[in-house]
């Protein structure tokens, strides 16, 4: 059977990683290269790069950052961020990466995620969701967070994966940053409305919150930044007692 | 040398730097001398089946492909080029393979439902790592050199090699045995993404280069 995968995310702003807690107060951590290698030797499944850069140049540092990246780690790569067009996933795709991930860009656009699906299959589609609670529902926030756009995240999560989005990272606002363990509560609800594999982030704080994760069958992966960048949690000992737990990982 | 063929399916970055990291010599190619001149050949592709088959024509390299794998020179087929090694796929209709070993290609999802049970309710694409268990009698076929029992390896699939029985070295659970590696003398394939398979990935293809 397939394993649960621990995947580390990584902030990249002007070639550097960096991550918010809340996304305020971002906080240079260390050189993308040397996080990725570190992670890849640490036993991590996957990585997850964010392109939080505005600029152009920054841009374009990024897809230097992200080729040499490739060039030396061998493991599943995923890219999110500006990423607006086909022409984006192209870009990235052309790097290395295995996976696109998006985000603001399905939402102005959600055709985007069909394009791309029928350019690149699904798997290679991400949709990423930063959810809220408002007045008893969940609702889909843009801009890193900042702005309520109205969505009801459980439709949109729904007609994301009918448009062909083959994975789901949902990220929990309610609880990134807190370190209080993941949202299952809203985990639960969206695992329930689709059949592709979840990929839960926000919220991790230790390795039991991995383990009560994990006990959602439908969840398929954990994702986490600063706990791993810190080292506040180590990956090989969090898959150590995943697996002691009973939960198949790959060690 | 490797030979990487490209006919135009899929990303090479990966899979040539993963040669390169490995110091093989790699030459990404369309053109038969580079064929003739390698010591071995890979079969990259992800995608659609007869899409890839029919760019696969169109690149005119199915001749000498044929020609190179007849004369005995090691092919690895990678994922969908994995694939396409076979007699035929039920892709969306029938499609003729390059019959290099004898098998079909078929809907994972269709097979799965047709067990039932939990089997039925997992999910395709087949994504992510999973075990990949050597065929008991076979441990000592020279790719699984340096290879650790209870490995596991990328897989990125929704369809599946099945009545292939013979050829196969290596299979993962997923509901059913998917075949995870495949031979028939120099002709060898993997299901999964040895290129995106860390070090067990690296080891597979660094022994490739050494048959």
């Amino acid at each position: 059977m397939i394993t649960k995968r621990i995947i580390p995310c990584l902030d990249v702003r002007d070639g550097r990683v960096v991550k918010g807690v809340n996304f305020e107060g971002v906080q240079d951590v260390a050189d993308p290269v040397a996080m990725a290698r570190f992670y890849n030797d640490a036993g991590a499944d996957e990585l997850v790069f964010y392109d939080i850069t505005a600029s152009h140049e920054g841009r374009a540092l990024f897809t230097e950052v992200l080729k040499e990246v490739a060039s030396q780690i061998f493991i599943p790569l995923t890219v999110g961020g500006g990423i607006n067009s086909v022409e984006d996933f192209d870009r990235v795709l052309k790097c290395g990466a295995d996976k696109v991930s998006v985000n603001s860009g399905a939402i102005r656009n959600p055709d985007l995620i069909r394009e791309a699906a029928m350019l690149y299959g699904d798997q290679c589609v991400v949709l990423s969701m930063d959810v809220k609670r408002v007045g008893g529902e969940f609702r889909i926030f843009a801009k890193g967070g900042r702005e309520d756009t109205g969505i009801e995240a459980l439709s949109w999560a729904e007609k994301c994966v009918a448009l062909g989005a083959g994975e789901l990272v949902v990220n929990s606002i309610d609880t990134d940053g807190v370190k209080g363990g993941f949202d299952l509560e809203m985990l639960e609800a969206v695992a329930k409305r689709v059949d592709v594999p979840i990929i839960a982030s926000g919220g991790a704080g230790k390795i039991e919150d991995f383990i009560h994760l994990f006990e959602n069958p439908a969840i398929d992966a954990g994702l986490a930044a600063s706990i791993f960048h810190f080292r506040e949690v180590e990956i090989r000992q969090l898959k150590e007692e995943l697996r002691r737990n009973g939960i198949e990982v790959r060690l | 040398m490797i030979a990487i063929l490209d006919y135009g399916v899929g990303n090479l970055y990966s899979l040539s730097s993963s040669l390169k990291h490995l110091n093989i010599d790699t030459v990404i190619t369309n053109r038969e001398e580079d064929l003739v001149r390698a010591d071995k050949i890979i079969l990259p592709g992800v995608g659609a089946f007869e899409d890839a088959m029919k760019k696969l024509r169109e690149s005119g390299m199915v001749e000498p492909l044929l020609g190179q794998a007849a004369s005995g020179k090691p092919l690895l087929g990678i994922c969908l080029g994995m694939q396409l090694l076979f007699t035929e796929s039920h892709e969306y209709g029938v499609h003729k393979g390059l019959g290099l070993i004898d098998g079909v290609v078929a809907s994972l999802s269709e097979d799965l439902k047709a067990l039932g049970g939990e089997a039925a309710g997992l999910k395709v694409p087949h994504i992510g790592w999973n075990r990949l268990d050597i065929r008991p009698g076979h441990e000592e076929d020279p790719i699984f050199r340096g290879f650790r029992p209870g490995s596991h390896v990328y897989y990125v699939h929704s369809f599946y090699a099945k009545d292939c029985g013979e050829s196969i070295l290596a299979t993962s659970d997923y509901g059913l045995p998917i075949p995870g590696i495949v031979r028939k003398e120099n002709v060898m394939g993997m299901q999964f993404h040895p290129e995106k398979s860390g070090q067990v990935g690296l080891s597979l293809l660094s022994q490739f280069n050494q048959l």
